[in-house]
């Protein structure tokens, strides 16, 4: 009736460490992933595919700014505010940055708290996470007006390289879905935790196995992985 | 109770850790937008920015999602083929290069 993991009925099936562990692991029928669950592994393989879709994003993005022969418009200029009377390069940028990377934090903490089943607080973490993605999101709507007030299209924009446009909304855009998806994601789960689902074993997506609070995890692996999209968009897009 | 045991062994960190990460999450990016606010060009650009990103991504990996305390072959599993994104990287770099090459010889200077 309990769910054990198969490493403590089986103790001799323990997790070996270095390479002798990988060799163990890979080379011994259905144990590779032995104590991970198929929720988490399911959403890794996700994660990965998704890599590969980013990956391509970037690379052909890549491939367009190095390949033409017209100047690529400055992004830190592109995306410069006026506050308060002072010209700031690339600051909308930065503060989306530090509000999604906050938002990561507060995720990890409600994982943690959602393992030691301190119901209130995680579900609070999840709305707070929420929050700050929601907010991302919001401002990503503010650039993306502001940018095609200014006259930005997928086929041409006023400061150069006609490809700026087609990546811009393309690598943006994808991730923006990515994180209005998760905010969703977050929200649903947050009640369920906050309702008690997880104790008393609710009929519902993942409720149904009693004291399990793994989808907590797995939720927060889809949101630190739309954060950790964002790194790299942050650093190869307006960085560059 | 027996998730619960099953878990302590890998899930049980005290929150400190998450918020030294996040402070140090900060100070990357806010060194990363220093690199452009100071106007850094160059091989000096474009090494920060690539040493900040990597050691953000890896934080992030390493401690928020968990990996550092995953078995190896799913850690594995997971990092190799996006490593091998590198190799399409540098396939398309030299392909990218070709391309204005011989835009710039049969466009530009020809036109």
């Amino acid at each position: 009736m309990n769910e054990v993991a198969p490493d403590t009925l089986n103790p001799k099936i323990g997790r070996a460490p270095g390479w002798q562990g990988i060799v163990a692991d890979w080379s011994s029928d259905q144990r590779a992933f032995e104590n991970v669950s198929w929720g988490k592994a399911m959403m890794w393989i996700f994660l990965l595919s998704d890599t590969f879709i980013f990956g391509t994003f970037l690379i052909s993005y890549m491939t367009g700014r190095m390949s033409t022969t017209v100047p690529w418009p400055n992004p830190s200029e592109v995306f410069a505010l006026e506050i308060g009377g002072h010209h700031l390069p690339l600051i909308l940028i930065a503060i989306m940055t530090f509000v999604l990377i906050s938002s990561s934090g507060t995720m990890a903490m409600a994982v943690n708290f959602a393992y030691r089943r301190d119901r209130k607080k995680t579900a609070i973490l999840m709305l707070l996470t929420a929050v700050l993605g929601a907010a991302f999101v919001g401002m990503q709507a503010f650039e993306w007006s502001k940018l095609i007030a200014e006259g930005v299209r997928p086929w041409g924009n006023p400061w150069g390289a006609e490809q700026f446009g087609s990546s811009f909304f393309m690598i943006t855009g994808f991730h923006g879905t990515h994180v209005t998806i998760g905010v969703i994601f977050l929200i649903i789960v947050a009640r369920k935790v906050w309702r008690g689902d997880f104790d008393d074993g609710r009929r519902g997506f993942f409720t149904s196995r009693r004291g399990h609070y793994e989808i907590v995890e797995i939720t927060g692996l889809y949101w630190h992985f739309v954060d950790l999209v964002w790194v790299f968009i942050f650093a190869l897009f307006y960085l560059w | 109770m027996a998730q619960l045991a099953t878990h302590t062994d890998t899930q049980q960190h005290p929150i400190r850790l998450y918020l030294v990460v996040w402070g140090w999450l900060f100070i990357l990016s806010l060194c990363s937008y220093l690199v452009d606010f100071f106007g850094l060009v160059g091989y000096l650009r474009w090494s920060l920015i690539l040493i900040f990103m990597a050691l953000k991504a890896g934080l992030i990996i390493a401690v928020f999602m968990h990996m550092a305390w995953e078995r190896l072959a799913l850690s594995y599993a997971i990092l190799v083929p996006p490593l091998v994104l590198l190799v399409f990287v540098g396939i398309m770099v030299f392909e990218s290069n070709y391309t204005l090459f011989t835009r710039l010889a049969f466009f530009v200077a020809g036109s």
